[in-house]
């Protein structure tokens, strides 16, 4: 199991290695590059501008720099935000990202699956015709218009609740709101999910074996239902959970959350090269990561998986 | 005779409404069984023999199905008519089942001790580790090597002959006074479906437990029945101690069967024989013979009647015109 999992870790370098030279090839093959603007650039200004940031060295060189750069974990200066090197982004960006998302997300498991298993059970009653009617809702409704509507009614009209800006401002409950928006759509599939397989093992044939067995309904959910139908939604929680933390953009801007989603967005726009790098990294480190430790929950879910 | 009559199903009824229309999966069905006797059940696929057996303990998927009539009266009390509470005593406790497929029957999730310990916990009041040790005396009867550390691992690190070992040892650790085996040898290779067999009989046997066994095939049956019932289309059609019923086959479904079995004694020169046709669509079905299109011995009436069960002593029952007073 150890072994395992030190492999699957050391196996991360190769991946990013991959990723990180396939990106950065890529980029530099879009229209325009990060010193493009309406107005044209004076020529000595450009080169000037070039070199500052190594860009008129031959592309092979800068590529084995940039290399060496981030073996140091050193992923250079930003081209648009002067004065910010992309650590520095990261670094103040990644964890407020990471808390809206693990609080979004964590809601999203525990509502999801909870209205999943009453809408199982409660098949084609009204209870199920509810639940399922919000997970429509969830998956429908977008998050720039799910954000507003509840800043408008629980921030504005009730004051219930901040509508926007983060911690540093209106305390801890701040993340509820964003949380609430952000989780929203990540609930409603959830709850789908875990509906569709409960009901699925609800209708095997262990199932009907613990029932025959006289086993109180209660426990023949709890003990023998649940293990089995929970593991696709784990399976799920791999690309949510890097998809929720870096692709967290509407929210961000609509609650003016300082994440990491919105510069990660504008990077790609401004062609701000080394910071879309950053992201792409960062971005493919979680999900990796993420689904290293879906692979290990799945071990222990189900004794017929054994990692050697 | 009458006192040791543990489970009557009386004209049991149970339906299935689908989009096509409805299924009367079982349609009046009526055995007795006594202490200690084991019951055959036979019938082709689809003839209603699982969903019998399924409503005796109330175990139908509702929806679709329902039991819309009929009693199944377990030591004076009708099952049918329990609270949910009370039948849930009676599974798995007083009467158990096991099922066709061990691949798939046992949670793969649980480690075996876990669910057999939960079975022994609930009904027999025991603690933890005393249900442990009564599981692994039961798994030792079952025929199972090393049941101390075979306990603690998962369904999948069992073969399907051992897994159906694990059910029967499970089913049996309350001692049931019933106990419903539904096709247990169909999904086993065939040396190990004797093995299986044997051992429900012997287990049964040694515990006094009387035995329900659904098969199709009738071999199983003339190996271990004491009575049989042929049942087709959702409705026992012939009945009879096991072996009168072989001896003297009265209606043409069940002369069919027994006809259409390989025999080693007789030599093989002709093409065996097979029962014509396909059974019957079982939706919408009207009410006549439901056998009467593949019956070498159909008359007119057959087309217009069910016929009415006619007994002939001593058990022995049969459903089929041939048989019915004033049949011209």
């Amino acid at each position: 199991m150890s072994r395992y999992f030190i492999r699957r870790v050391l196996s991360l370098i190769p991946t990013l290695f991959v990723i990180i030279t396939l990106s950065f090839f890529l980029i530099r093959l879009a229209p325009g590059g990060p010193f493009a603007r309406e107005k044209d650039v004076p020529e000595i200004i450009l080169q000037n501008l070039l070199k500052r940031y190594n860009m008129d060295q031959p592309l092979a060189q800068q590529y084995l720099r940039y290399l060496g750069d981030i073996l140091r974990w050193d992923l250079g200066p930003s081209f648009r935000y002067r004065d910010l090197s992309v650590n520095e982004i990261i670094d103040s960006g990644l964890p407020v990202s990471m808390l809206l998302g693990v609080t979004a997300l964590a809601m999203a498991v525990f509502s999801g699956i909870s209205v999943g298993i009453i809408s199982a059970l409660k098949q084609n009653k009204w209870p199920d015709y509810v639940a399922v009617s919000i997970a429509v809702i969830g998956i429908s409704v977008p998050l720039f218009v799910m954000g507003p509507v509840l800043q408008l009614f629980i921030g504005m009209r009730w004051k219930i609740l901040p509508m926007g800006q983060w911690i540093s401002i209106h305390g801890i409950k701040a993340i509820i709101l964003p949380a609430i928006t952000l989780s929203f759509p990540y609930f409603a599939y959830i709850a789908r999910l875990s509906r569709a397989s409960i009901l699925e093992v609800l209708r095997s044939d262990y199932i009907r074996t613990a029932r025959a067995k006289g086993l109180k309904e209660s426990d023949v959910v709890w003990r023998h239902v649940l293990k089995g139908a929970l593991l696709p939604v784990v399976t799920y929680l791999g690309p949510a959970f890097s998809g929720i933390i870096v692709g967290s953009v509407v929210v961000e801007t609509v609650f003016l959350v300082p994440g990491i989603g919105r510069p990660f967005i504008q990077s790609a726009i401004n062609r701000d090269y080394t910071l879309i790098m950053g992201s792409v990294i960062v971005y493919s480190a979680v999900l990796i990561l993420a689904n290293l430790v879906v692979d290990v929950i799945y071990g222990f879910l189900d004794p017929r998986i054994s990692y050697k | 005779m009458t006192d040791d009559l543990i489970l009557q199903v009386k004209n049991l009824r149970t339906y299935f409404t689908v989009d096509e229309g409805l299924v009367k999966a079982v349609d009046g069905v009526s055995f007795d069984l006594r202490k200690g006797e084991t019951l055959g059940i036979v019938g082709e696929s689809g003839s209603g023999k699982s969903v019998t057996n399924l409503s005796i303990i109330n175990l139908i998927p509702s929806p679709p199905g329902k039991i819309v009539g009929g009693e199944v009266v377990f030591h004076g009390k009708d099952i049918l008519k329990m609270s949910p509470n009370e039948i849930r005593h009676l599974r798995g406790n007083k009467v158990s089942m096991i099922f066709q497929d061990p691949m798939t029957s046992l949670n793969p999730f649980l480690k075996v001790s876990t669910q057999m310990i939960e079975t022994i916990v609930l009904h027999q009041g025991l603690d933890k580790k005393a249900a442990k040790e009564k599981a692994i005396e039961m798994l030792k009867l079952a025929g199972i090597p090393a049941p101390e550390k075979r306990i603690d691992q998962y369904p999948h690190q069992f073969s399907g002959g051992m897994r159906q070992r694990v059910m029967i040892a499970m089913g049996l650790s309350c001692n049931p006074e019933i106990l419903i085996a539904d096709e247990p040898t169909s999904a086993l290779d065939v040396t190990i479906q004797a093995q299986i067999l044997e051992l429900i009989q012997e287990l049964t046997r040694k515990l006094g437990t009387a035995v329900i066994l659904i098969t199709h095939s009738l071999g199983v049956v003339a190996g271990m029945c004491d009575t049989l019932c042929v049942m087709y289309a959702g409705r026992i059609i012939e009945r009879g101690k096991t072996d009168e019923v072989f001896e003297k086959p009265l209606h043409p479904y069940t002369q069919g069967l027994i006809h259409s079995v390989p025999r080693l004694d007789r030599e093989n020169k002709e093409r065996l024989y097979s029962i014509q046709g396909q059974p019957p669509n079982v939706i919408d079905l009207p009410d006549c013979c439901p056998f009467y299109p593949r019956c070498e011995k159909a008359m007119d009436i057959c087309k217009k009647k069910y016929p009415a069960s006619v007994g002939l002593g001593n058990g022995r029952a049969v459903s089929c015109w041939l048989y019915s007073e004033g049949n011209k």
